[in-house]
């Protein structure tokens, strides 16, 4: 339709942008991303960090708006006027690039070997020999909570489920917040920070998700129903109007003080560390029982991989190392607390509540996002319909067993489990 | 003889090729084929085309059997298509009457302050969606809404809900919003209409003894009926192509439970794919030509069965 336009468009502007590099020395590499908000920490600590050790190579980070990324930067690879460097999107957007030879194979890239298969699992190909991108972040779920207000009802963190509901219960009775802080209103809310930030606990991380893909478990199971049942009981701990209440109201209603617990993820500590005028601690989801091994959703986010096209593959493979490095998972993961490095070298962090979170990985077991590898592919789109379904359940739409039918459903109708 | 004679005569006297008109349509005519026409088109061709075994390959119609066809496709479909109806239903119900009577009242001679109305009536749909689908949502918020705060003062807090958050009620919500945007249309155009109206008919009227009400319903009423006409046909384009409100106000999922969910979402959401979900051009390609073909067929059903029957009066 109006690709070809758009297409002619981001020529244009490309032939144009790059007319005034020819004439310089260095080589510039560009970065497309979609983090628009860390523009200031990669012009800042990141690139100079970079350039001061590698003279002859400038680096240009040039953000899009995220919700405009995939198709924008989908455009700008056919049209062969992308940057040097992807940041590349976990799972399938991904691994569809390099599927259409847009992003450079990595594998052999020196500093690939700083990682673990886990973190690298979001970009490597599904049998897995190759790898595309140099993973940088992943983000943890988590409960975040008002201290001031846990010591005035004098409450103390709750790790089993029981207790939890506990906790809410006192909250609630005492009146002067809302137990916890969250809508259904934008879906993903419910599914992201509700569905995946609890049920790894219920479903057993890794082995659960694994199961899944090769068809041994099925969403209507009760280890997946489970977390559905827990979530449609938080429905009265919710703020009045929840159902109308967006992702930023929940936002602010937790960093005003008005209530006391925010199913979070970990990108949050940043903007609610500027924002909150009260202390603020951090749990795990709690376990079932007390002594089960508690799971966490350590979910990779943030990958950066190389342009195939690119005319400076050579300068963009030293950066790409250098991202590998101990070096850069250092400026990274402080610059922005709460995007982890997935770097298997331990990297020190100075924020409290980025530093509990990141102390949940030695006692429990790490997971990521059950729908995101391979169980998205489809129409219906699994993650998709997580969204409506887990947003239905505690509206109480659907219960906790129609939705988990409905997902199945939808996911027998092109799914085939490899065997 | 003569007729010949005649005929010669004005063959000779035939006026010149009139160029210009040639030239001053040319224009309009290539900006409109390139950026209207051609896509259409090209949304057609796709429509007919999928991706087979990693070969883009010529299906016939196998992509609109797949949208008919597949239970889900088409549960997606119809549901689309049901909203889609009730939200122009709730405009033909609401927008239009409310506009056209706050036309008459503005057309009143004794109405004091009348620009100013018109003017206030009409700026909203001057503002962006982006902004409106933003103010709506904040006046409506449970949290920090006005709505909620001045239901309050006047003792009716418990008549509040969370509307945009609720399956039976956020379809209404949004589409009465959309009719608080785009109010000021037919009653501009109403209005044009009414001032048309000469004055010696009103005055034949009321020399009848024909004044107020039935004044309304039996002079100035079948007078405008052209204009209502004009008016439905374009909330009909309208709405069946409407989009962007939704998306801004609803999110892209059009939630609560796809109860939101109209022609121009379900389209948006299988054309360019949304989150993980990777945008499928073909099926995308064939909702637009479906919903092109609804326009079509609502239009054609105006122009050849409604407007040619319609009276036309002239002064």
């Amino acid at each position: 339709m109006t690709r070809t336009t758009i297409k002619g468009l981001l020529l244009a502007s490309s032939i144009l942008g790059s007319a005034g590099l020819v004439q310089a020395q260095d080589k510039t590499l560009t970065i497309e991303s979609w983090r628009n908000d860390d523009l200031a920490i990669w012009q800042e600590k990141l690139i100079p960090a970079f350039e001061a050790k590698n003279p002859g190579i400038k680096v240009v980070f040039s953000p899009s708006a995220p919700t405009e990324y995939n198709s924008a930067l989908n455009a700008k690879l056919d049209a062969g006027s992308a940057g040097d460097l992807i940041t590349c999107r976990p799972f399938d957007p991904s691994l569809e690039l390099y599927n259409k030879k847009h992003l450079a194979d990595l594998t052999g890239l020196a500093g690939m070997e700083n990682f673990s298969d886990v973190a690298k699992s979001a970009w490597t190909t599904d049998d897995g020999k190759v790898t595309f991108c140099v993973p940088m972040a992943s983000v943890i779920h988590g409960f975040i909570y008002n201290k001031d207000a846990f010591d005035q009802l004098k409450l103390s963190i709750p790790t089993t489920e029981e207790e939890f509901f506990a906790a809410l219960d006192k909250i609630k009775a005492d009146g002067n917040y809302i137990p916890m802080a969250m809508g259904t209103k934008d879906l993903w809310e419910a599914a992201t920070m509700g569905y995946q930030n609890i049920g790894p606990n219920y479903w057993k991380g890794e082995e659960g998700r694994l199961a899944l893909i090769k068809g041994e478990q099925k969403l209507t199971d009760d280890a997946w129903v489970e977390p559905y049942r827990v979530l449609a009981k938080w429905k009265d701990y919710l703020g009045d109007g929840f159902e109308a209440q967006t992702y930023p109201d929940s936002q602010n209603l937790f960093t005003l003080g008005r209530a006391a617990i925010y199913p979070a993820g970990s990108w949050e500590i940043s903007g609610f560390n500027t924002q909150a005028q009260f202390k603020m601690g951090a749990f795990p989801p709690p376990v079932k029982k007390a002594g089960d091994t508690c799971y966490i959703s350590d979910h990779t986010d943030i990958g950066i991989g190389l342009n195939a096209k690119s005319p400076n593959a050579d300068a963009a493979k030293t950066f790409l190392t250098w991202v590998a490095s101990p070096e850069f998972a250092d400026i990274y993961a402080n610059a922005l607390p709460g995007f982890f490095s997935l770097n298997s070298t331990a990297v020190k962090m100075t924020d409290p509540l980025a530093q509990e979170f990141v102390s949940w990985r030695e006692k429990c077991k790490s997971t990521i996002r059950s729908t995101y590898q391979i169980l998205s592919r489809g129409t219906p789109n699994l993650e998709n319909e997580t969204w409506v379904e887990s947003a239905n359940v505690i509206n109480g739409t659907d219960t906790p067993e129609v939705a988990a039918k409905k997902l199945q459903d939808g996911l027998d109708s092109w799914f085939k489990p490899a065997k | 003889m003569k007729p010949r004679e005649t005929t010669m005569d004005v063959s000779e006297i035939k006026r010149p090729r009139r160029w210009h008109i040639l030239v001053f349509l040319l224009p309009a005519l290539i900006v409109y084929t390139a950026v209207m026409i051609l896509p259409l088109i090209e949304t057609l061709r796709q429509s007919f085309y999928n991706t087979v075994d990693g070969q883009y390959a010529f299906v016939g119609l196998g992509n609109f059997q797949v949208l008919f066809g597949d239970p889900r496709w088409a549960a997606d479909f119809w549901n689309a298509l049901r909203n889609n109806c009730v939200f122009f239903l709730i405009h033909m119900v609401v927008q239009n009457p409310i506009g056209i009577a706050l036309a008459a009242m503005l057309s009143i001679p004794k109405l004091r302050f009348s620009a100013f109305y018109r003017t206030a009536i009409f700026l909203p749909t001057l503002l962006s969606f982006v902004i409106v689908g933003f103010i709506w949502k904040l006046i409506l918020s449970p949290i920090w809404g006005v709505a909620p705060f001045l239901m309050d003062i006047v003792g009716l807090k418990w008549l509040f809900a969370p509307w945009l958050g609720r399956p039976d009620s956020a379809l209404i919500a949004v589409s009465l919003i959309s009719v608080w945007q785009y109010i000021g249309i037919p009653m501009m155009l109403i209005y044009a209409a009414l001032l048309n109206i000469p004055d010696e008919v009103i005055e034949a009227a009321e020399l009848d003894g024909v004044t107020g009400w039935s004044q309304f319903w039996k002079i100035k009423l079948p007078l405008i009926l052209p204009a209502i006409g004009i008016i439905s046909i374009l909330t009909f384009v309208g709405n069946f192509n409407a989009f962007d409100l939704i998306y801004t106000v609803q999110g892209a999922l059009a939630g609560p439970d796809k109860s939101t969910d109209i022609l121009g979402t379900l389209l948006y959401r299988t054309f360019f794919g949304f989150q993980l979900q990777l945008g499928d051009r073909s099926m995308g390609a064939t909702i637009a030509a479906i919903m092109f073909l609804i326009i079509l067929a609502g239009v054609s059903l105006y122009l050849f069965a409604i407007q040619r029957r319609m009276r036309r009066y002239q002064f």
